[in-house]
């Protein structure tokens, strides 16, 4: 933290392509090549018409016999993206599952980061340990271990039933509840690092305070430890709500064939229908719709101080 | 003590949640059965099923080699943005190299996989390159969403360390390229580590993306995995999740008892 500002050695040779240019030059080249550019590559494509050809879409230009050329672009997927209800409702029961497993982690996770913030040392490490290590584990495989659990022959019906506590196996798998439980068991681990970071520096002199003035334990974690940990939810709900909303194995393995999510949207339009144009529309309007929105709310979060 | 005794209570609760399905991937892998319901006495008949079957032991090969090269790209890539952006002080189009750098972070994986093969479909029909999709096509897509993490891994640790240092080696006559290699890189070494695990695990794990910009002859390995658990449970993937949490438990477990000396170490020297 020294007082003097940068030094102004590099300072005179700021133009000049040398050592300094190229260092910025190659994360800057991959990056507008292999991230920048495709965006407008979606946005070209998706004025296309679907076309029985390699690639499956149809020109933007024509080149007329005395070499006019002529624009073919159309808004046409755009129009039934508006008009067909089925993106709509993607679009919408995409923000409500993402929603609703959110909030469900946030309700599991946050006595998890708590209780680990709490505990003394040794012990402290080995818990932090075990809830990163499933997500060092396969992702895909963590989603399958569900299937095994909801299925109708599955551990849960089937202990469930041997209990007494049911007569008739009960439909989990393939609802939108399995698909909750999807959401909610691979992006716990986001919710509850952010989480335990932030309650680990709350300090108990607060707590004691309250305590001393006469709160009692549901008075004392509603006025001062929730409000202190804010910016940890608000960073959980974050890292879980946004990887969510574009999902797209978790609905295709654990949801209901009509569990309609704008990821899988998206997949099926470009696998199943192979209309190249229609994905392109699809990601987009995504882009504009549910990822530009993110982008700014964190960016505002970042600018506030809080967060991450 | 009854606020003490819910708080566990619940927390055990999470606990059982997270690694009830694991144990359970774990358990039926021995199942001599090929139903989940029925156990039918131990048995290893799926490790051998699973280490004879051809389609699975070459899209593991093929992940760990992408996994690899993409790592290593995405952690020398990473490192040189991370450095331009903490320590490279204002240059034109520093906005937009911070908006890149981060961007893929919360970019949802479908979008990132069709974007970029309809730019390889495009740059083959314009340029030629890149021939095809296969293993060059899915290298570069990992590179470019693992370095973000790697990028976001190392800028913060060149943001926590001491740049007096680098001043000091500055002062002292060493060159821009003399003060990375022998002061700051041996710094931020572990960050670059931890990036660089983070981008293999990321790349092994990859199924959306590898999706859409791999070709016939580039199946990853959770591409084959998906196309079988689509059509519901097979033990042999019960025997393969089981290998994979075994490597990760030990890893994890070696890294625990790393940081937990290393921790009593630094009380000691208190």
């Amino acid at each position: 933290m020294s007082a003097a500002p940068e030094p102004p050695a590099p300072r005179p040779r700021r133009w000049l392509p040398g050592p300094r240019w190229l260092v910025i030059a190659v994360p800057m080249a991959w990056l507008l090549l292999f991230f920048l550019v495709p965006f407008f590559v979606l946005g070209r494509i998706s004025l296309s018409e679907p076309m029985i050809a390699r690639p499956p879409y149809s020109p933007l230009w024509e080149v007329l016999a005395d070499g006019t050329r002529v624009w073919l672009g159309n808004l046409e997927n755009y129009r039934l993206l508006v008009e067909d209800t089925l993106y709509r409702n993607a679009y919408f029961s995409s923000i409500r599952i993402a929603a609703v497993s959110t909030v469900a982690a946030l309700l599991i996770g946050y006595p998890m980061a708590y209780y680990i913030a709490r505990a003394p040392e040794p012990r402290r490490t080995i818990l932090l340990l075990l809830i990163i290590l499933p997500f060092w584990t396969s992702f895909l495989l963590r989603v399958y271990a569900w299937i095994g659990f909801l299925q109708r022959e599955g551990l849960i019906n089937q202990a469930l039933l041997g209990l007494g506590i049911i007569d008739a196996p009960l439909r989990m798998l393939n609802t939108d509840f399995a698909v909750y439980i999807g959401i909610v068991y691979t992006y716990l681990p986001f919710m509850i690092l952010p989480l335990y970071a932030n309650l680990v520096k709350l300090d108990e002199a607060f707590l004691e305070a309250a305590a001393d003035l006469g709160a009692g334990p549901v008075t004392t974690f509603f006025t001062v430890t929730l409000p202190l940990s804010l910016p940890g939810i608000v960073a959980g709900c974050m890292l879980v709500f946004i990887p969510a909303i574009g999902e797209y194995v978790i609905p295709e393995l654990l949801g209901a064939s009509g569990t309609l999510m704008i990821g899988r949207v998206l997949w099926n339009e470009f696998f199943s229908a192979n209309d190249w144009t229609m994905a392109a529309a699809v990601a987009v309007v995504m882009l504009f719709v549910v990822v530009a929105p993110i982008m700014w709310l964190q960016a505002r979060i970042d600018r506030q101080g809080g967060g991450t | 003590m009854r606020r003490g005794w819910t708080l566990t209570i619940l927390a055990g609760f999470g606990f059982v949640f997270l690694y009830a399905p694991i144990l359970s991937l774990v358990v039926y892998s021995f199942n001599d059965s090929r139903l989940v319901t029925v156990w039918a006495g131990f048995s290893t008949r799926w490790y051998a099923a699973l280490f004879t079957d051809r389609a699975i032991l070459n899209a593991a090969w093929v992940s760990l080699q992408i996994g690899v090269v993409s790592a290593t790209l995405a952690t020398a890539l990473g490192t040189l943005a991370a450095l331009v952006l903490t320590r490279f002080g204002r240059f034109t189009g520093r906005l937009l190299l911070t908006g890149m750098a981060t961007a893929p972070l919360v970019m949802p994986e479908v979008i990132t996989g069709l974007s970029l093969l309809l730019l390889f479909v495009s740059m083959e029909l314009t340029l030629g390159w890149p021939a095809g999709r296969g293993m060059t096509t899915v290298i570069i897509a990992h590179t470019t969403f693992c370095m973000a993490f790697v990028t976001v891994i190392v800028a913060s640790r060149l943001r926590d360390m001491d740049e007096s240092l680098e001043e000091a080696a500055r002062d002292l006559g060493a060159g821009p390229v003399r003060v990375f290699f022998d002061v700051t890189l041996p710094v931020i070494a572990p960050a670059l580590v931890a990036g660089w695990l983070l981008a293999f695990t990321l790349s092994l794990d990859d199924l959306v993306i590898a999706s859409f910009v791999s070709g016939p002859g580039a199946s990853t390995l959770p591409i084959v995995v998906f196309s079988k658990v689509r059509l519901g449970v097979s033990p042999d993937i019960n025997a393969l999740a089981t290998i994979i949490i075994a490597v990760v438990a030990v890893a994890v477990a070696i890294a625990g008892w790393q940081m937990t000396r290393a921790a009593r170490r630094r009380r000691q020297g208190r």
